[in-house]
């Protein structure tokens, strides 16, 4: 599904921020990608999302060498992703059920033929009351899911989620990670970056990429 | 399905209770939200440009109209001019000039100026009181062509020729033609200056849109994030410019065909005085018309579509630059 080989990134002229970072992704599988802060998770995951451009190595998405990426393969390769930003990212001129539905407006489908699953989805996170409100009316746990929600509505074959739990209290925290552990029983292939130890603990059988000094480090 | 209203706790900022706003599903809200643009003045740039072309086209038309009447009215008359020729009697010279005018298929009237007549052309540069026996003053004759069909002025010019002596022909010609280079070339002109506004208006877009662009840069990313192609981008900051510009247009569009409109209303007021009747002599009464009307609605829409094409291309060669 996603398939990394000796991978390198640097801004500019600076120093290697990723250095031979190598590793794949399988379907339906669930990972945690860890590190210290700065280690370069989000960085990371800006690759995986194709936002950035490695500056050396081979980037394998969906079966597609990602270098000379056509745009419009790109438009079709991220709507089989889902991503959760640690600062939401979400549109505060829409209501939360515009936000949720915007993966599926941007697919140019008419509003009507997507509202029911939109509205189970939100009943679903436990947003369905919240669902005309504007974001900065929501709290920031129902802002997560809010966003955990945008990511979902297309069933992505692979969900990536940047410090999901990192606004959130502890007990939020777990009913989210069981969110994302239901979506993976379904067939989604996870990945959660986070530091957060104790929730990495929750599920302890996930694999770990471990990020450090700019090398990918892999326990499974 | 769920649509009912919602509480929006929103502080009225005075101590009330908290406003309750319904926002309904299905509302599809813009994506671009219209407060980012800097739509006031760029409304107010494009309600300018659309006036100033407005007026230019009004102008051109209102004197290729005024052209178009000379030019027809110059057209449909010719001159015949006798030069008196020693030894030939003029009376005679003019009768058969006026006969072969007469024959000529296409002249509908023939009009011999008398010798007194043609004297007293002379008056307003000889003056009064003098006596015209011993200057050889020519004869005029005025053709009045038939509306259906032009003359051959050509033929009619050898006959005169071959059979009159110290007849010419004139046909206006020379006239008609300067008439028509003034009336091209004022409503080249106002082409030129239309292409200029619209490149203006071109360019304010341009930048207005880089400007929302850049207000609106985490907006494009979370879009691109969901799947959002170019195009479809594009297409939300086209939708909002096209509003803008047809805004614009129909706010510019307005004043001008309110300007003609006033301008028509005082040019009757003035007709009455001699600098007016002189000014209508020349070019006809001051109403644009139904296609001067149309062509400002035109413009108007035109602009409005350059607002929304122009906006489309930066949006797309912005995100290009991007990726």
């Amino acid at each position: 599904m996603v398939r990394f080989e000796n991978v390198g990134l640097r801004y500019g002229m600076g120093p290697e921020v990723l250095r031979d970072v190598s590793f794949s992704i399988e379907p339906q599988s669930f990972q945690f990608l860890t590190g210290p802060s700065g280690a370069g998770k989000t960085t990371l995951l800006r690759l995986i999302l194709l936002s950035l451009r490695p500056t050396r190595g081979l980037i394998d998405l969906f079966g597609h060498d990602v270098a000379g990426i056509e745009k419009d393969t790109l438009t079709t390769l991220r709507r089989r992703m889902g991503v959760v930003f640690q600062d939401f990212r979400l549109l505060e001129h829409l209501t939360t059920y515009e936000n949720v539905a915007l993966p599926l407006r941007v697919q140019g489908r008419d509003e009507s033929s997507y509202r029911a699953e939109v509205v189970e989805l939100l009943r679903w996170v436990g947003l369905g009351e919240r669902m005309h409100v504007l974001p900065p009316v929501l709290s920031g746990g129902e802002k997560q899911r809010a966003a955990i929600a945008r990511a979902l509505i297309v069933q992505p074959d692979l969900l990536l989620a940047d410090e999901p739990t990192g606004n959130v209290d502890p007990s939020l925290g777990r009913r989210l990670l069981r969110l994302f552990v239901e979506l993976n029983k379904s067939g989604t292939a996870i990945v959660i970056a986070t530091h957060d130890l104790a929730l990495m603990d929750q599920f302890g059988g996930a694999r770990r990429l471990v990020l450090g000094d700019g090398r990918l480090h892999i326990y499974d | 399905m769920t649509q009912a209203p919602i509480r929006d706790d929103q502080e009225t900022g005075d101590g009330e209770p908290p406003v309750v706003r319904e926002r309904p599903l299905g509302r599809n809200q813009p994506l671009v939200p219209a407060a980012s643009i800097a739509g006031r003045a760029l409304v107010t740039v494009i309600a300018i440009m659309t006036f100033l072309a407005g007026l230019t086209a009004g102008a051109a038309q209102l004197v290729a109209d005024a052209s178009a009447g000379w030019r027809a009215s110059v057209a449909r008359e010719a001159t015949i001019q006798v030069r008196p020729v020693p030894g030939r009697p003029i009376d005679q010279e003019v009768a058969r000039a006026a006969a072969i005018a007469r024959a000529t298929a296409g002249i509908a009237e023939v009009r011999v100026y008398t010798k007194e007549e043609s004297e007293r052309l002379l008056e307003p540069w000889l003056g009064t009181g003098l006596n015209f026996e011993e200057l050889p003053v020519p004869r005029i004759l005025v053709l009045r062509a038939d509306p259906a069909g032009r003359p051959d002025f050509a033929a009619l010019r050898k006959a005169l020729t071959a059979d009159v002596r110290g007849a010419t022909l004139d046909d206006h010609r020379v006239w008609v033609e300067r008439l028509a280079t003034m009336a091209n070339t004022i409503v080249a002109l106002a082409i030129g200056v239309l292409v200029l506004v619209l490149s203006a208006t071109a360019l304010a877009v341009a930048f207005a849109t880089r400007g929302a662009m850049a207000g609106n840069r985490e907006i494009v990313e979370v879009l691109h994030f969901v799947g959002a192609s170019d195009s479809f981008i594009a297409g939300e900051f086209q939708r909002q410019f096209l509003r803008l510009g047809l805004r614009g247009g129909a706010v510019g569009g307005a004043a001008a065909l309110v300007f003609f409109a006033l301008a028509g209303m005082a040019a009757s007021a003035w007709v009455a005085t001699p600098g007016g009747s002189q000014i209508e002599a020349l070019f006809g009464g001051f109403s644009v018309g139904v296609w001067g009307f149309i062509s400002v609605a035109l413009i108007a829409v035109l602009v409005a579509l350059v607002t929304a094409v122009v906006s489309r291309i930066t949006v797309r060669r912005t995100l290009g630059g991007l990726s």
